[in-house]
């Protein structure tokens, strides 16, 4: 576990008599964006829950090693802790863009939120970060006042991701970002993911289905079915030269 | 012993309802209760009856009171019922209520105005201890003489001068009529007040206090509340003038809501309104928060708050139509019911028997796995 | 006024609130729910207030009781007379003389002493109710120091209006640490809560809640350091006293646009005009 971000070691969870993750671990190096792939029901959603510490594990932890390397179990954090860690070093990156914004508030205070809760008081150089973020997130930065109901639903997950990386967080975690979106306005969100996480520096679990995305975004990816990891490793070489007969069954699937 | 089937329903209904006259007269030994007590004594209830009827005539109200024991949704009803019968024979004029004789009227906002803060009768500055010199009877101080009661300028006048508050919607040449016809959405705002001054006034009274409480919040104040006489007056078409044909008690409230507007758009304040039959405050005033919460979309405001729900509001305000559904449960259901029991019995008996079948295996299937475990027929 | 305890309230409850009070004293702005009782008053009447009143009064004390600033308005009037009744205190309209002042939307303009409570009528203790109306939620809020959805709001009015839109009831940090509602006293009235010789008391009777903020307390109002708070008033001169530095009201006299500014604080204006 030297030097690595995110662990999980053992984790297992089930809904009732329904098993949900049985024995997974993940590691997560500072930096590199891993993807969960896998179809509804493998248990990618759960894992992803488990690891944000939402969802308490029936059996093995989760730890988190913060930027003066002290190592955490996040299931065992107290609650004010767990939140702080949800406002400063991580962020969350949800599929539906209006669940994590404020829809009543402009763009231009929704991107200051973090850095207000983080005890930023100067107007003019808050409302200066949010225009530098819209621009960074190809906004028109005119915008800045505007309501997100008057955005497109493109627009909306860029704004989400302006929101959560103005206060450069170390970990962020991504679900189905380009979910619900046309394809054209998916391929220049997963552009503009891969520029700014590259650029930031910052670790990215990804949760999709879709391989296309993983393979555009992350370095690294693990194949879930019923639970289970299947199959890890390199994106590249898993996905073109798939070893476990699911991921040659979800290789062989897509659409070329 | 056989099952013998249940009859004589109707012998049962009639001696219901000679229980409930007996019930409803009470001990014989204590004097029987008159109907111009009530609608002297008891006016407050009166009055909500009337507004809630949709019918002004205090004599009806204090009468349908009687009848139904003091129950207020139940004479309520009474007088619709009533209602229904009586012809149509035109409409009034809008009623005037800048020239009503004021019993009373308040103004929250200025700490005084022209017309003054006339308080008029009112409980607001009371105390509410019980005083038990009222359970016996004592001579009655001779009635008070009056001063002639002013009319006074609505408070919204010296707002609407300098532009600060949002003027009156013009009129509506033919107001809906929702005694007349059903309820249609999208509803406009004469309609909904038509419903919200026919809607039962405790659940009027929750919706407005929850605005108050952060759920489709609008910062209200009471612009006015007036009580008092006006004239209701019609135009006979063989005369071409009009006519005074009745006076009414009407409370009417004007509520001053969060203002609108922005950097280039003056800000205005908005407002409420409520108006009641008798003197009824807490209603006129429930319903002047609701009649704004119901606004918030067509001025561009944050919905999603019960108030500011129009078809929730309107479809369940009417308790006349609320009462009736919620207590038709009283009513036989078990055909309904019987069918439901045996859907339940075949439910439980399958579950049972795959319980029996499952056994240890691996219960429910792996996710994903397409080898489903069969329960057993 | 037969068969009650002094001030109206039985001991056990007066306990029950002085504890609360204390509670409340020892964590300057942090709400302490109570055990509100049902008062003879209507809830939203000032019944807060009233209860806090009857626990702190003793038969030595002078009440003052205002409303809007004023000793005669009808609420002012029908509270004094209630403890007039029920705990036989002096009562006073002169702020200097009172020993527990209790009010209702307004802070006196007399500078007061440390050997004065201050009792405020809150309607809504919870500063943040407007942005989220779940207690649950808020009560976590607070207990994490979670207050950056407030400074959006002030963001918002800032972007939208140009400045903060907030006039009465304006939100303020307590010791650096609590986001509380002053209660709807005017933004203009904040700056005297700050450090405030007086004992700052708290009721809110229908939501069942206590604060308080101790003598020389900071309390500060909310802002951004490039528009800072400033506390607003009408332009004009009271026209009775002539005084520019208290707060006015706006009377209408006639309905064609007359109006005419008088001091809020009738006590503080009479002081003046015997004093001219």
């Amino acid at each position: 576990m030297s030097a690595t971000l995110l662990s999980a070691r053992e984790l297992s969870f089930a809904f009732g008599p329904i098993p949900a993750l049985r024995g997974v671990s993940v590691d997560l190096w500072p930096g590199e964006v891993l993807a969960v792939v896998g179809e509804s029901g493998s248990g990618k959603t759960t894992l992803l829950n488990v690891l944000l510490g939402r969802l308490r594990p029936d059996a093995g932890a989760v730890w988190y090693r913060d930027e003066a390397g002290h190592l955490a179990d996040v299931h065992a954090m107290a609650e004010p802790e767990l939140r702080r860690l949800h406002r400063s070093d991580w962020g969350f990156v949800q599929q539906d863009a209006k669940a994590s914004l404020r829809m009543a508030v402009s763009a231009g205070g929704n991107i200051g939120e973090r850095l207000m809760a983080q005890g930023a008081r100067h107007y003019g150089n808050i409302r200066a970060a949010a225009a530098e973020w819209l621009e960074r997130v190809e906004i028109d930065p005119a915008r800045i006042d505007d309501l997100p109901r008057t955005f497109s639903g493109g627009m909306l997950q860029r704004l989400q991701i302006a929101r959560v990386l103005v206060t450069h967080p170390r970990l962020v975690f991504m679900d189905e970002p380009t979910g619900g979106l046309d394809v054209s306005v998916q391929a220049r969100l997963l552009d503009l993911i891969r520029k700014l996480v590259s650029r930031l520096g910052i670790a990215v679990v990804l949760v999709t289905h879709d391989l296309g995305v993983a393979r555009l975004l992350a370095e690294r990816l693990i194949v879930m079915q019923g639970g289970r990891v299947v199959e890890h490793g390199l994106t590249d070489q898993v996905l073109d030269d798939p070893q476990h007969p699911y991921t040659q069954l979800l290789v062989s699937s897509v659409l070329q | 012993m056989a099952y013998v089937a249940v009859k004589g329903g109707e012998r049962a209904i009639d001696a219901a309802h000679t229980w409930l006259a007996d019930a409803r007269r009470g001990d014989r030994s204590v004097p029987e209760l008159g109907t111009a007590q009530i609608e002297e004594q008891l006016g407050r209830a009166v009055d909500r009856v009337m507004a809630e009827g949709s019918l002004y005539d205090p004599g009806l109200a204090a009468l349908a009171i009687k009848q139904a024991q003091g129950d207020l949704v139940e004479a309520a009803f009474l007088v619709r019922a009533f209602r229904t019968t009586l012809p149509r024979l035109g409409a009034s004029q809008p009623v005037e209520t800048a020239r009503m004789a004021i019993t009373r009227r308040i103004s929250a906002i200025f700490k005084d105005l022209p017309g003054g803060q006339v308080l008029g009768p009112t409980y607001d500055y009371s105390h509410r201890l019980l005083d038990f010199a009222l359970e016996g009877s004592e001579p009655p101080d001779a009635k008070q003489a009056r001063p002639d009661a002013e009319p006074a300028p609505h408070v919204h006048a010296f707002l609407g001068g300098e532009g600060l508050l949002e003027p009156d919607e013009p009129q509506v040449a033919d107001p809906p009529d929702l005694t007349r016809q059903p309820l249609r959405f999208p509803a406009d705002r004469a309609l909904r007040l038509q419903a919200l001054a026919r809607g039962d006034e405790g659940f009027l009274l929750g919706l407005g206090y929850s605005t108050q409480r952060g759920y489709g919040g609008t910062h209200p104040f009471a612009g006015e509340i007036r009580v008092g006489e006006v004239e209701v007056e019609i135009v006979p078409p063989e005369l071409g003038f009009p006519v005074s044909i009745a006076d009414l008690t009407l409370t009417e409230c004007q509520m001053v809501n969060q203002f609108k507007g922005s950097k280039t758009v003056p800000p205005q304040f908005t407002r409420g309104y409520g108006l009641a039959f008798g003197h009824s405050e807490r209603k006129a005033m429930a319903m002047a928060l609701v009649d704004r919460a119901l606004r918030a979309a067509e001025l561009g405001e944050e919905t999603g708050a019960p108030a500011q729900d129009v078809e929730f509001v309107l479809y369940h305000s009417d308790n006349v139509e609320a009462t009736g559904f919620v207590e038709h449960l009283k009513l036989p259901h078990y055909v309904d019911f019987q069918s439901e029991l045996e859907a339940v019995r075949r439910m439980r008996a399958a579950a049972a028997s795959s319980l029996a079948t499952a056994g240890s295996g691996e219960g429910w299937g792996e996710v994903g796995d397409s080898r489903k475990t069969e329960p057993a027929k | 006024m037969n068969g009650y305890n002094f001030a109206y309230l039985d001991e056990q409850t007066k306990r029950m609130i002085r504890r609360a009070l204390l509670k409340a004293v020892a964590i300057p702005g942090h709400q302490v729910p109570f055990g509100s009782r049902e008062m003879p008053m209507p809830y939203g009447w000032g019944t807060g207030g009233i209860q806090i009143t009857a626990s702190v009064l003793g038969p030595a004390d002078v009440l003052k009781v205002i409303d809007q600033g004023a000793d005669d308005t009808t609420n002012a009037v029908s509270i004094r007379r209630f403890f007039a009744r029920t705990a036989g205190v002096r009562t006073t309209t002169r702020t200097a003389e009172a020993t527990v002042i209790q009010t209702r939307h307004r802070i006196p303009e007399t500078k007061l002493r440390e050997d004065q409570i201050l009792v405020y009528q809150v309607p809504q203790p919870e500063p943040l109710w407007r942005l989220v109306p779940s207690r649950a939620e808020t009560r976590r809020m607070h207990a994490l120091a979670e207050y950056g959805v407030m400074h959006v709001r002030l963001y918002e009015d800032i972007a939208r209006l140009g400045q903060v839109a907030i006039s009465y009831d304006y939100p303020v940090m307590v010791n650096g640490r609590y986001l509380m509602s002053p209660s709807p006293i005017p933004a203009f009235d904040n700056p005297k809560m700050h450090r405030m010789a007086a004992l700052q008391l708290f009721g809110a009777g229908r939501e069942k809640r206590i604060y308080a903020v101790p003598p020389y307390t900071e309390v500060r109002s909310l802002d951004f350091d490039d528009h800072p708070f400033r506390p607003a008033r009408a332009p004009q001169a009271c026209i009775l006293c002539g005084a520019t530095d208290s707060y006015l009201d706006e009377v209408v006299t006639d309905d064609r646009g007359g109006r005419m500014f008088v001091c809020s604080d009738t006590d503080y204006c009479a002081g003046r005009r015997a004093a001219a």
